[in-house]
């Protein structure tokens, strides 16, 4: 800022809200893909919210203590936990009178897909009036890159060193299956429509459930610089669809007719270094059998 | 030997963290530094729309990136629809 | 009001007395009875609170955590399998500082599979900073509960109230269940001073340094320390307020015993008919009833026991290869003294096998006499 002439204020239109929840200076590795997400939640959600964060990288990203990174309040929580203490964030609150302020978990693939699924599914069979939020970066990042439940099919991991041997688990299926009013996925890749859904979701009562698809340089093995790229090839590719389910009903938010072909997702992620033709033409095909789905449904 | 002696009264009975982070430089991070082309910037703000650190201020309608924090992870070149913004190596590392 | 009630529902009724206003809990057996008659409560609109039916123990106490961290007062019940299950939880929210209050029905712990009560599950988790109240019948149960409620949110220290699993849980005794208005006045409506305000940018519970955290246990011990005078100080207004008195230890005849038996829970009611049969016998017998185990009552101990006695520790648990853990803690607490009660341990009713007068008698005698081991821990079976 070493400008000396006066500069007239221009009016700035932004294609997202302004104010910033997220505040400079925090720990994220360059390029952090959970950072976006959690910068585009905060411009959705508004200051009324309470987050509830089980260990993941979100437990040093909130800021060792005594510092914090964002602008509104998180409470830490152990692994297997997040939904249950959320629940019980919430019904403390309401005792109190507070029926306003939104509590919303932030959590990432392993406290959701493996040791957080009980509370997970206990809170949303019992409809909790919480948001839960998945930021899915696809493995154990905060312990080192380890496999877990949402880490793709061959992916290199340091517990899946060979790629690793099963599929993802299919977690918005797995969701579906829970009766709840609101399930989406978003990126950081389309911040619109990741902070159309986090508005949305404040008007909906009942257990709302969102799952960010986060890039990770380390884990993933990319450039820094490629986070937001990855994040949209991901959805360009047909490899995450953009989709929100409102009392049953599914609607994609982003309808993806001519896909890339899905090896320019791949070629940017060294984690999927050891996959041949074959592995990635059965991937392909995965997709476009499942975008039938997608498109028959929508 | 040196005995830890606390005051029950006064000691911190549990740590609240409210101390805004950024009170942590990240600038010092960065091993490449960007650089805008102000003539070819047409102040989109799709840099400031996309950086994880949240250090693209806007400035009378044009965006300036604080180098007090900013990491250099290059988003910013890798997402300006004009290539206004190029990486160039941080001077001494 | 006396009401005849069984050592569960006594429990549930403390809980609704005290105006919790979440509870969340999983059942399992001895417990059950607990959470249903809260169900009851709050579905005929006696019970004002939310009650979260979590899908396991783990969960309850986290449910706990969220609800006590925005400063509600909170509730959850377990037992053996169930509260191991939720150990990590244990350790976390008194880590956090919160009041939470809980009853743990004393009940063996697998494998294998074991319904009847034993200690061992509720003293496994004696280094979590959970404070223990012990009870001997149902009356105690009611109003332990309330105790918690006062003692815990006084020192911010999670409390257990601990009571046998089917001897008092599924037994009924007349109760003297207080007044609403009473009770108001014994638990006024709880003001956490750490609750989670909204409107406030705070993270609770970021990771620590090792140097913060010490301090921050070192002034843990100093506030489990001070719970010793806290519950005195809430006992003496119970007292006033309800008319009954209770102490962290029950000395029953001690003043001028020989011999003496140390007991807890269920047992101790039956020793103290074992001790009278063995006083009508002639002999110079004691009984003392241990009703905190922590904050452990260390001083009032060293005070209460003379050097000239024999201390017959009965435990109804066990550590593996080494002590009964009453004894256990008692000679840790009484080693300081240059002169000290020689202390004898006995396990019995492991698995919740029979406790009788006889085989209190039979150990008062063993020790008495002189038969029984200074060292190791002497193992009593029930004769019939």
């Amino acid at each position: 800022m070493s400008s000396t002439k006066e500069k007239p204020k221009k009016p700035v239109k932004t294609s997202i809200p302004m104010e910033e929840g997220l505040r400079s200076g925090h720990l994220a590795c360059q390029g952090c893909g959970a950072m976006l997400a959690m910068r585009y939640a905060q411009k959705g959600l508004g200051r009324k919210t309470v987050f509830v964060t089980p260990a993941c990288c979100w437990t040093i990203l909130a800021g060792p203590a005594p510092k914090l990174s964002i602008e509104t309040s998180l409470l830490q929580c152990p692994f297997a936990t997040a939904a249950a203490t959320a629940s019980g964030v919430k019904a403390g609150l309401v005792s109190r009178g507070d029926t306003e302020t939104q509590v919303v978990v932030w959590a990432g693939d392993g406290g959701t897909y493996d040791i957080g699924i009980q509370a997970l599914s206990g809170a949303a069979d019992r409809n909790e009036d919480i948001i839960y939020v998945c930021y899915d970066n696809e493995a154990y990042m905060n312990t080192g890159i380890q496999r877990s439940g949402g880490t793709p099919m061959k992916a290199w991991t340091m517990t899946t060193q060979g790629g690793s041997q099963r599929p993802k688990k299919d977690l918005d299926k797995i969701m579906e299956a829970h009766s709840i009013p609101y399930q989406a996925t978003c990126t950081p890749g389309f911040p619109e429509d990741m902070v159309k859904k986090f508005q949305k979701v404040r008007g909906i009562k009942g257990f709302r459930f969102i799952r960010v698809l986060s890039p990770c340089p380390p884990g993933w093995k990319h450039d820094s610089g490629d986070t937001v790229a990855l994040s949209k090839l991901a959805v360009e590719t047909g490899a995450f669809p953009l989709y929100e389910i409102e009392d049953g009903k599914f609607k994609l938010t982003k309808k993806v007719s001519k896909r890339k072909p899905i090896n320019e997702y791949l070629k940017k992620q060294r984690r999927f270094r050891g996959l041949k033709d074959k592995d990635i033409e059965e991937m392909q095909q995965g997709i476009d059998a499942a975008w039938v789905e997608f498109e028959k449904r929508s | 030997m040196p005995r830890l002696k606390i005051d029950p009264e006064k000691e911190p009975t549990i740590l609240i963290s409210d101390v805004p982070i950024s009170v942590n430089k990240t600038g010092t991070w960065r091993s490449i530094r960007p650089k805008i082309d102000r003539e070819k910037c047409t102040n989109c703000m799709i840099c400031w729309k996309f950086c994880p650190e949240s250090c693209v201020t806007i400035d009378s309608g044009t965006p300036v990136i604080e180098m007090d924090y900013c990491k250099g992870c290059a988003i910013c070149e890798e997402v300006c629809p004009l290539g206004c913004i190029e990486m160039e190596d941080e001077e001494g590392r | 009001m006396r009401k005849v009630l069984m050592g569960n529902h006594a429990a549930s009724v403390a809980v609704g007395l005290a105006r919790a206003d979440v509870v969340s809990a999983y059942p399992i057996t001895p417990q059950t009875q607990v959470i249903e008659l809260l169900d009851e409560l709050q579905t005929t609109g006696k019970w004002k609170g939310t009650f979260i039916r979590v899908e396991s123990e783990h969960s309850a106490m986290a449910a706990c955590l969220g609800a006590a961290t925005a400063g509600a007062r909170t509730f959850t019940a377990s037992s053996s399998q169930g509260l191991a299950y939720m150990h990590e939880m244990l350790h976390w929210v008194a880590g956090a500082r919160l009041p939470v209050v809980m009853v743990d029905i004393n009940r063996a712990l697998g494998a294998p599979w074991i319904l009847w009560t034993d200690q061992t599950d509720s003293l496994s988790q004696r280094d979590t900073g959970w404070m223990q109240f012990y009870c001997s019948s149902n009356q105690e149960i009611l109003d332990s509960v309330l105790m918690a409620y006062r003692v815990a949110e006084a020192t911010l220290l999670p409390a257990m109230v601990v009571y046998d699993g089917f001897t008092l849980s599924h037994t009924y005794e007349p109760v003297d269940v207080p007044e609403q208005k009473l009770v108001d006045k014994f638990l006024p409506p709880l003001k956490y001073e750490y609750a989670l305000d909204p409107k406030k940018a705070q993270a609770i519970s970021s990771l620590a340094l090792p140097k913060p955290f010490m301090r921050m246990r070192a002034k843990m011990d100093a506030d489990m320390h001070r719970a010793l005078d806290v519950f005195e100080e809430a006992a003496n207004e119970f007292e006033k307020i309800f008319g009954r008195r209770y102490r962290v230890i029950e000395p029953y005849q001690c003043d001028d015993a020989e011999t003496l038996l140390v007991t807890s829970g269920a047992v101790a009611s039956t020793a103290q008919a074992a001790i009278d049969e063995l006083r009508k016998e002639g002999h110079k017998a004691g009984n003392l009833k241990m009703r905190a185990f922590r904050p452990f009552p260390a001083a009032a101990l060293r005070k209460t026991l003379k050097p000239a006695q024999k201390v017959a520790v009965v435990d109804r648990n066990y550590s593996q290869g080494h002590h009964g853990i009453f004894c256990e803690e008692m000679k840790s607490a009484l080693y300081s003294l240059d002169e000290r009660p020689e202390i004898y341990g006995f396990i019995a009713g492991l698995g919740g096998g029979d406790i009788t007068i006889e085989l209190l008698k039979e150990i008062w005698h063993e020790t008495h006499e002189g038969r029984a081991d200074k060292t190791n821990p002497v193992w009593m079976e029930d004769a019939r």
